[in-house]
């Protein structure tokens, strides 16, 4: 009994498998080690270490930027779920300091302030397997094309209004949907189209689905908008302002837990809503000007 | 292969994780899956698969749904139960830590064994009494067994020693994911032991 020698570490295989281990689970944004405590459990699959939650974000302006290390240390030693930290776009050297730390996923994240605006993180060179966000087909493949290892909606985060996760992954199942119906001499056109790269068209049309797991996020702020986007077909579901910004974020938490595990049973979602205190306030999208939507943020 | 276990009703713990891969393995190898959330879902099952995921997760789940009481009497009763990574994990007596844990195998089982998402790793198995030679094993932040109660046999070991494929009776522990390459000889050694329960 022994393995033959030919261990290979950082494969494809294996970096979207630990995606495939958070599916059907929820990945809280947490911002000290007692957050990620409570998140832990509350039965977070994931936690997300970030200096200022999305809302705080919004609110306080300026630049965002990765984590201080401490916090994601202090948050790493607090749990033994996998720690994810977010890096700018196109910051490869954020990347490169989060995978020194040993974080488990990196999110290139939209919600803090992009420091290039062609381009994002060659990801396929590293060995941390990277999570990116997309508003449709197209973005979440050129994603892929670079190396990303798991595709979250960006939706509108900071916000707890789910209207843009809901449009993101509408259009981006749509597209999918739409791509299965081409006959095979149009998929080159479809890829044009969309900016994707075609053998990743070819290999979607081949799978009705995207190749990597699939999670929403950004507004994402109760039970039932959990249970909405897993109807909606997502993998599993990122909750960032809307756990610790709410009254009760320990029993907000295990709700939207236990909503996006039993999506398709509304008595439970309605039992798991009962007396949750207050949500986030949040901000309505519609009421946003171009320039303060965090989504258009990506290439 | 397909249909020669349409007979088998094997349920597979959905709370968390990637059930659907276990899901799709089973439908192609013939047998019937059920995905249990709910403890009416285990009702008329033959074995019971617990997917790979986040156990914390997983037994949290578990308890809030009032599966762990169902689930450790049909381990009890002898239903066949195979465990991947988190379902290892959930079957064992302890794991050195407080967490929700169904305690079905005498077995100790140390979680984050090799360390972060870093550290996992791909590796070919040598597995006691599984025919076709090595078996390529996905290691996601995977635990490890650290110490086997009697009655428990030691499947497979990695080259340090480390037992990542365990049996008791008609329990089955692997700290790898075999749901997510496409050899389906674990699965089909876990349907042949149903058969036989």
């Amino acid at each position: 009994m022994s393995t033959n020698g030919a261990v290979s570490k950082n494969t494809e295989t294996i970096k979207r498998g630990l995606a495939q281990m958070l599916k059907g689970g929820v990945i809280m944004d947490v911002v000290t080690a007692e957050q990620a405590s409570i998140a832990e459990a509350a039965g977070a699959a994931a936690v997300m270490a970030l200096e200022r939650v999305p809302a705080d974000i919004r609110a306080h302006g300026g630049v965002a930027r990765m984590a201080d290390p401490d916090k994601i240390i202090e948050i790493q030693q607090a749990v033994t779920i996998p720690v994810m930290a977010k890096c700018r776009i196109g910051h490869f050297v954020e990347a490169e300091v989060l995978q020194a730390l040993g974080v488990d996923y990196i999110d290139e994240s939209e919600v803090l302030t992009p420091a290039d605006e062609e381009h994002h993180v060659a990801k396929a060179g590293f060995d941390v397997p990277f999570v990116c966000g997309c508003r449709d087909l197209g973005e979440a493949l050129r994603r892929i094309g670079e190396g990303a290892a798991m595709i979250r909606t960006k939706g509108e985060a900071g916000t707890g209004d789910v209207v843009e996760a809901v449009r993101h992954m509408r259009r981006l199942m749509g597209e999918i949907r739409r791509l299965q119906n081409l006959p095979d001499e149009e998929r080159p056109a479809f890829a044009k189209e969309i900016q994707a790269p075609l053998p990743l068209v070819e290999e979607v049309a081949a799978l009705g689905r995207l190749p990597v797991v699939n999670f929403a996020a950004g507004g994402i702020a109760s039970p039932a908008d959990a249970a909405l986007m897993m109807r909606l077909g997502c993998d599993g579901n990122f909750v960032g302002s809307g756990i610790f910004k709410s009254s009760d974020p320990a029993r907000r938490a295990q709700a939207i837990v236990e909503a996006t595990t039993n999506f398709r049973d509304a008595a439970l979602v309605a039992e798991v809503s009962r007396s949750l205190g207050e949500p986030m306030s949040g901000i309505a999208n519609r009421g946003l000007q171009p320039e303060e939507m965090l989504a258009g943020r990506g290439w | 292969m397909r249909s020669s276990h349409a007979d088998l009703r094997i349920g597979v713990l959905a709370l968390q994780g990637d059930f659907a891969e276990h899901v799709q393995m089973l439908a192609r190898l013939g047998a019937q899956a059920v995905e249990v959330r709910r403890p009416a879902d285990l009702d008329g099952i033959d074995g019971l698969i617990l997917p790979g995921g986040e156990s914390t997760t997983i037994g949290n789940l578990m308890e809030r749904s009032g599966l762990t009481a169902p689930i450790q009497r049909l381990a009890r009763n002898g239903t066949p139960m195979w465990g991947t990574c988190a379902g290892l994990i959930l079957m064992a007596r302890g794991v050195g830590r407080r967490q929700p844990l169904l305690r079905v195998m005498d077995v100790q089982v140390e979680r984050n064994a090799f360390g972060r998402q870093l550290d996992s790793f791909e590796a070919n198995l040598d597995i006691d009494g599984l025919p076709g030679g090595a078996f390529r094993a996905v290691f996601i932040r995977a635990p490890v067994v650290r110490r086997c109660g009697r009655g428990v046999r030691a499947l497979s070991r990695l080259d340090d020693g480390a037992v990542v494929a365990v049996q008791q009776d008609r329990l089955l522990g692997t700290a790898f994911h075999p749901e997510l390459t496409g050899d389906p000889r674990l699965h089909a050694h876990f349907m042949a032991m149903t058969r036989r329960a």
